[in-house]
């Protein structure tokens, strides 16, 4: 009795979404795996790049930030490049474009690394966020306050232990605001996945578009599904900001204060 | 290389409609931006809502999917409309003009947090010495807001200008003969897609130069008043 209670039920929302919603929300709900698998994709790239291209970063960010006599210069010819020209064209650039070398084609790293979209769009993506990250990076290295640096040349720290016990903290957490931004910012990036064959978010909701012959659909659980993720990643790192810089927060009632002032 | 100068003349005729294309969708940009930042400003309850829900919606969705979501969807909501009222027949949104709508709806989310910012720097008394001089409130945005809220927004401004550039390559995706697709078809057919795409990096980087020229003699020209220390 149950049992045929909901299927009827069910039948009955079938009907609707395929007939009267302007969204057929149970033709996406029989799919949802497909978006699921695309999510993990998007999120799998974007993940392993920014971890890559952070750790890639901090010694170009050290020396920018130093202004090293050999590595400056093609650190900051790095970070131009990647920082001047558009995801898109990198990752075509090395995706499409490195088969038109012979030598390339025929080393040992085309069969299971660079012929790979997968593969080629973790590289371009490392490199593009290891250009951004080391470029902020240097900023908030450079921004250390003065008095820091004199306190530990005064504890009589060495230059290696005065970057790796006062300045790199420091520096980490200033730079983290950013950091929230280059990471949301990575995310958006990654729906270029979906041009280079790769069926991430927007992968999933091109393929079903284009399977049933639809307008909205797709797109629209693709753009739900990346705004969740945003959140997410928004949350999470305003809790990081909470208990990273504690020690930057306004006292409660000199908030107050700001807060009266402003309105 | 002497198959991308014998390409010459299609990759100037993209770099053309990359060039309009960014353009138009700043003009659009700046505009959503102003409203949007008027609205996030004013004491209306309602337009603070909607502004915040706006900017909030960028920030959760990538530019190309409310690219595609605009040219696909949109054509047909445009449509299903049209036939509803009987308004139009039949109306095709080119990639062109979605690209544009679609840019400047992103970027404008992005103005309006820049320009949102230059307003509120500027101290609260000029703005209540302008009242008490007897200007009207037209008089008060071209006189006192507009020349400050320039000089505040500008880098924000550039920075949003020099995104906005390379998120036009996006527009390639839904088949705007842009300059990356124009480079792409050319590089696939003559099979050299390394050398054309690297030409294309080139010109964004010149496009780029050459904007960061325009940006700091705008800097200069809206900071005239200020003194440097």
């Amino acid at each position: 009795m149950e049992e045929s209670k909901s299927r009827t039920f069910w039948e009955y929302l079938t009907y609707i979404s395929e007939n009267k919603s302007p969204l057929d929300f149970v033709l996406v709900w029989d799919h949802i795996d497909r978006f699921l698998w695309g999510a993990l994709l998007t999120l799998e790239i974007t993940i392993l790049a920014l971890l890559l291209g952070g750790v890639l970063s901090v010694p170009m960010a050290i020396a920018r930030a130093y202004k090293h006599r050999w590595l400056n210069f093609p650190i900051w010819c790095f970070t131009y490049f990647f920082r001047g020209t558009p995801l898109l064209v990198q990752t075509y650039l090395i995706y499409y474009g490195l088969a038109q070398f012979e030598s390339v084609r025929e080393s040992f790293l085309w069969d299971p690394v660079l012929s790979s979209a997968w593969w080629c769009a973790l590289i371009v993506f490392t490199l593009n966020t290891a250009g951004y990250t080391t470029e902020f990076l240097r900023g908030s290295i450079e921004t250390t306050p003065a008095g820091e640096i004199e306190a530990a040349r005064a504890c009589g720290m060495s230059p290696m232990t005065m970057l790796r016990r006062v300045v790199l903290p420091s520096a980490f957490r200033r730079a983290l605001p950013a950091y929230s931004n280059e990471v949301i910012f990575m995310l958006h990036g990654s729906v270029v996945l979906s041009t280079i064959t790769l069926q991430d978010l927007l992968g999933a909701g091109r393929w079903l578009n284009g399977r049933y012959y639809l307008a909205y659909e797709g797109f629209i659980t693709a753009m739900l599904f990346y705004m969740v993720l945003v959140f997410i990643i928004s949350r999470g790192f305003s809790l990081w900001e909470k208990h990273w810089l504690v020690h930057l927060r306004q006292r409660e009632s000199e908030t107050g204060a700001v807060a009266a002032r402003a309105g | 290389m002497e198959t991308v100068w014998a390409y010459r003349g299609l990759l100037f005729d993209g770099t053309v409609v990359t060039v309009q294309l960014a353009i138009a969708s700043l003009l659009l940009a700046v505009f959503f931006g102003l409203i949007g930042a008027t609205a996030k400003l004013s004491s209306n309850r309602l337009s603070q809502k909607i502004a915040g829900a706006y900017t909030t919606l960028i920030r959760g969705v990538p530019d190309l999917v409310l690219m595609m979501l605009l040219f696909y969807g949109g054509q047909q909501l445009l449509n299903e409309f049209g036939e509803l009222t009987g308004w139009w027949e039949y109306l095709e949104i080119n990639q062109f003009t979605s690209g544009i709508f679609s840019i400047g709806f992103v970027f404008g989310a992005y103005m309006t947090e820049t320009f949102r910012g230059a307003i509120l720097a500027i101290p609260r008394g000029q703005i209540e010495a302008g009242i008490a001089c007897g200007m009207t409130s037209m008089k008060i945005f071209r006189r006192i807001t507009w020349p400050q809220m320039v000089r505040f927004a500008l880098p924000g401004f550039a920075n949003n200008w020099l995104v906005l550039v390379k998120a036009t390559a996006l527009v390639s995706v839904i088949g705007l003969h842009d300059l990356v697709w124009n480079a792409s078809t050319a590089g696939r057919s003559v099979r050299e897609p390394f050398t054309f795409m690297f030409t294309v990096l080139i010109i964004y980087l010149f496009l780029t130069a050459v904007s960061d020229v325009g940006l700091r003699w705008l800097d200069r020209r809206y900071n005239v008043g200020v003194r440097k220390v």
